[in-house]
């Protein structure tokens, strides 16, 4: 019994080396968050248009009339980052051609109208979510945030912060590649 | 050319540590007494080597020679000279030739200083230390090379984490280390004693001073770190079961255990092979610290540059050294006779409780610092775990520990007498329940569990002042005769009696911030008042002012209290242009019952900048202040254990067995 105890210590730092080992797989980053969302239906929402933007609101069936993938950012006029991400997203819409509905996070509708009329609207759809329920039921940690969002209403991807610099912007279009190779597969 | 000479230097103390590491082993496996010997000069060598090449690195930090690519990378000409030195240990690299110098400084220490220690064990541990340093200097020579060139060099450097640009952070990492990697030493006599296949009180009581050294490094930097944290990171806490902040505390914990049953090793020869097992994880929790601060296992807010590659090193370092001592105590441990036998209640239950609880603590912070990973490797999910875990675990855990600790000095050695014990602590058990009463009469408010913690550090401080007291019959013989018996008592009783006495000082620092803290987050405009706990704040605006290596805007925070002016606050927000990153520097009026905290955030909104309005954090932490107070009686309670002349190199080898227990209750 006594030399079986004395065993144990060894035991367990073996069987935490193995966990250890494993953790260091360089493909694993310990700082991405998933989405809960991911490969699920996107949450029932819907909101109401922004005043003085022209385009409409933004609901969950309106993800699925699209009928192609479409890109869901989630932005407000109070976030420094979105100011830079905003030439970011306006050029893969215009490149890329894909929809991008926007959710206005907790913003008030005249400064976000005067944001995007300073900035151009690249927006489709956008829906204004003055209380943050939505930004909720999507589970953001901050803003920005955007999804890429499957014709049948699936979120097939989620980047949190901002979609700048070479590093995140090539991940971004890797993944809408992805999203589109699924699109035509099924 | 300096750099060359540095990394050459560092070439030899590899070269000096190979032959370390086998022939003094061999020596004392043949009897060689020169072969023994060579053990000493070869630590003093490579201690020398690794000083040379330290200080090689600090000139090209000091000179901001940035054809050193580590140079480069963390330092500036803009920086402060203090930073330009402290950044020497501030980058991956540099910190892990300090971590190997002070390997090499406790080795030396021990060559130098262990000429009571018989010649084999001498042999066997330093070669012991040998291997480690093998394992660590290999590692910077083949995969963090520090002196590395770069060439075409850049103008000017990128300058270092501006959040570690900080005089609490310039000394903290030297001290964590020296605290983490003195263990090293004490590893490094259990394995040889393991080796030796014999551990007996003299063991410990060789020992037992390393471990204190050890432990006072490591208390104090937390402590520091700690510190840093509070005011820093400009979150109002000191503590916050970070991983990093963990795996430096895991080590603390068992360490601590250690001090204690080593104590029991020598006094009464039992707990044998216990000790060595405590020895053995105290460093393994160490290495484990070093493994996950350098390879990017776990998401924290300090690791260093994630690099898989030296991820994948260290772990084989930790797989041979603690697989390999730990295969070693399964094979010779139970061969260990278990010694002196005792009651349930007795000096040895006390510090068996001790140990059991403290071990049972750590193993606790290990799983939830571990958990996470587990999770995402077993079930594929991701999941964090938080204080509510670590303080729901922790503090129900410690209470009784400190319940325990009041009593325990009371007790004697084998058989304690019950009746004895409870007679000579009831006053202070009625004085106890009556201070906490009037604490909960006067502070009301709050949940239960912080009145029980505080009547419980109410007991540790009075438990322990009231033995001190006894000992050198406080108020029961002349002031004059007291003060005799207080010169006369061994220090290690005054260390012990500061230390018990400094954790219960930091615990009712812990509890005051923890239970009574108040905190106001608000949008101020020039003119803008708050009133927090019973002072009142006003907002005089913000300017800005330029610093050596960054801009910062300073806020002006005026403080009265009932009317009256007492201090001008000024929190910073510093941008530092050439590492694009900005730090909080909050600002902190400090006084006994509290401190006033402030400090300023980004306004959130674009349309309230515009108008001047910023976001302003106050918090009124009660007793904060009793934390680093009573961690520097930890810290000297330690040392002046650690000036015992029974501990002092080359005290006589009388058997502390023969002489009377220190403890044995005064016949009243």
């Amino acid at each position: 019994m006594r030399r079986l105890l004395a065993f144990l210590p060894v035991v367990l730092a073996l069987v935490l080396g193995g966990v250890f080992y494993w953790g260091l797989n360089p493909n694993r980053n310990p700082n991405e968050i998933p989405s809960v969302l991911i490969s699920k239906p996107a949450p029932e929402f819907a909101l109401s248009p922004v005043d003085g933007t022209g385009v409409p609101g933004l609901a969950t069936q309106d993800l699925e009339t699209a009928g192609e993938i479409v890109i869901v950012n989630v932005f407000a006029s109070w976030c420094v980052p979105c100011r830079a991400e905003h030439a970011v997203l306006t050029r893969i819409k215009r490149e890329q051609n894909v929809p991008l509905f926007g959710i206005n996070y907790k913003d008030k509708p005249e400064d976000a109208a005067r944001w995007l009329e300073d900035l151009g609207n690249p927006y489709t759809r956008i829906g204004s979510d003055l209380d943050g329920r939505a930004g909720i039921e999507w589970g953001i940690s901050g803003v920005p945030e955007t999804f890429i969002v499957s014709s049948d209403g699936t979120v097939l991807h989620r980047t949190v912060g901002p979609v700048v610099g070479d590093d995140a912007v090539t991940k971004f279009n890797r993944a809408l590649q992805a999203a589109r190779d699924l699109e035509s597969a099924s | 050319m300096i750099p060359e000479i540095g990394q050459f230097a560092l070439a030899l103390a590899f070269a000096l540590a190979l032959v370390q590491s086998v022939l003094p082993m061999l020596g004392a496996a043949r009897k060689n007494t020169v072969w023994m010997a060579s053990a000493t000069a070869t630590s003093i060598g490579q201690c020398l080597l690794l000083g040379i090449a330290f200080f090689a690195l600090m000139r090209s930090f000091i000179i901001s020679d940035f054809t050193v690519l580590n140079v480069a990378e963390n330092s500036n000409t803009l920086k402060p000279m203090l930073f330009k030195i402290a950044g020497t240990w501030a980058s991956h690299e540099g910190s892990l030739l300090l971590w190997v110098l002070i390997l090499a400084l406790f080795g030396a220490c021990v060559a130098i200083y262990g000429r009571n220690v018989p010649a084999s064990l001498k042999a066997r541990t330093l070669s012991v230390q040998a291997w480690i340093s093998v394992g660590f200097i290999s590692f910077m020579l083949f995969t963090s090379n520090p002196f590395e060139r770069v060439f075409p060099p850049p103008l000017d450097g990128q300058d270092l984490n501006p959040l570690l640009q900080d005089m609490g952070l310039a000394l903290h990492p030297p001290l964590l280390y020296l605290g983490y990697v003195g263990f090293s030493i004490v590893f490094s006599f259990a394995v040889a004693a393991l080796i030796e296949g014999r551990v007996d009180p003299a063991w410990a009581r060789w020992v037992r001073p390393w471990t204190l050294a050890a432990w006072v490094f490591l208390t104090a930097g937390i402590a520091l770190g700690s510190w840093w944290a509070y005011y820093e990171l400009g979150w109002g806490g000191w503590w916050f079961w970070d991983p990093v902040e963990n795996v430096s505390f895991m080590p603390w914990l068992l360490g601590t255990a250690l001090l204690h049953s080593a104590i029991v090793t020598e006094k009464r020869d039992a707990f044998k092979s216990w000790t060595i097992l405590l020895a053995i994880l105290t460093f393994s929790l160490s290495l484990l610290g070093t493994f996950i601060v350098r390879s990017g296992l776990l998401t924290s807010v300090h690791a260093f540059a994630v690099d898989p590659e030296r991820g994948l090193y260290i772990l084989g370092l930790l797989a041979i050294s603690i697989g390999g001592s730990l295969s070693l105590y399964a094979w010779r441990a139970p061969a260990m006779e278990p010694g002196g036998l005792f009651r349930p209640i007795s000096r040895e239950g006390g510090l068996l409780l001790n140990n059991v609880l403290l071990a049972t603590a750590t193993a606790s912070i290990l799983f939830g610092t571990l958990y996470p990973l587990f999770m995402e490797a077993f079930a594929d999910e991701k999941i964090s775990v938080g204080p509510p875990y670590f303080n729901a675990i922790f503090i129900p855990l410690m209470l009784p520990l400190v319940v325990a600790m009041g009593i325990g000095p009371y007790l004697s050695w084998k058989r304690a007498n019950m009746k004895g014990v409870a007679q000579r602590l009831y006053a202070v058990g009625i004085a106890t329940a009556v201070i906490a009463v009037i604490f909960w009469y006067v502070a009301r408010g709050g949940p239960v569990l912080a009145y029980v913690s505080v009547a419980i550090t109410i007991w540790l401080l009075l438990t322990t002042l009231r033995e001190w007291a006894s000992r050198v019959k406080l108020f029961e013989v002349p002031l004059a005769t007291s003060w005799s018996r207080a010169k006369g008592l061994p220090r290690s009783a005054h260390g012990m009696t500061l230390a018990h006495a400094g954790l219960a000082v930091a615990m009712f620092g812990f509890i005051g911030s923890t239970v009574w803290k108040s905190e106001e987050i608000v949008f101020v405009q020039p003119g803008s008042e708050i009133s927090i706990s019973d002072f009142d704040v006003r907002f005089d605006g913000v300017e800005r002012v330029a610093g050596p290596n960054y801009v910062a805007d300073r806020g002006a925070l005026a403080v009265y209290r009932d009317g009256e002016f007492i201090t001008t606050l000024y929190p910073e927000k510093r941008f530092y242009p050439v590492a694009q990153s900005q730090t909080t520097e909050s600002a902190i009026w400090s006084t006994l019952a509290g401190d006033i905290y402030a400090s300023l955030a980004d306004p959130a909104d674009e349309a309230v900048d515009a108008s001047g309005a910023w976001t302003l954090r106050i918090l009124y932490e009660p007793l904060v202040f009793l934390i680093w107070l009573g961690s520097v009686m930890l810290v000297v309670g330690g040392l002046v254990s650690l000036s015992d002349r029974r501990l002092r190199v080359g005290a006589p080898k009388s058997s502390t067995l023969a002489t009377q227990p220190p403890n044995a209750a005064p016949a009243e």
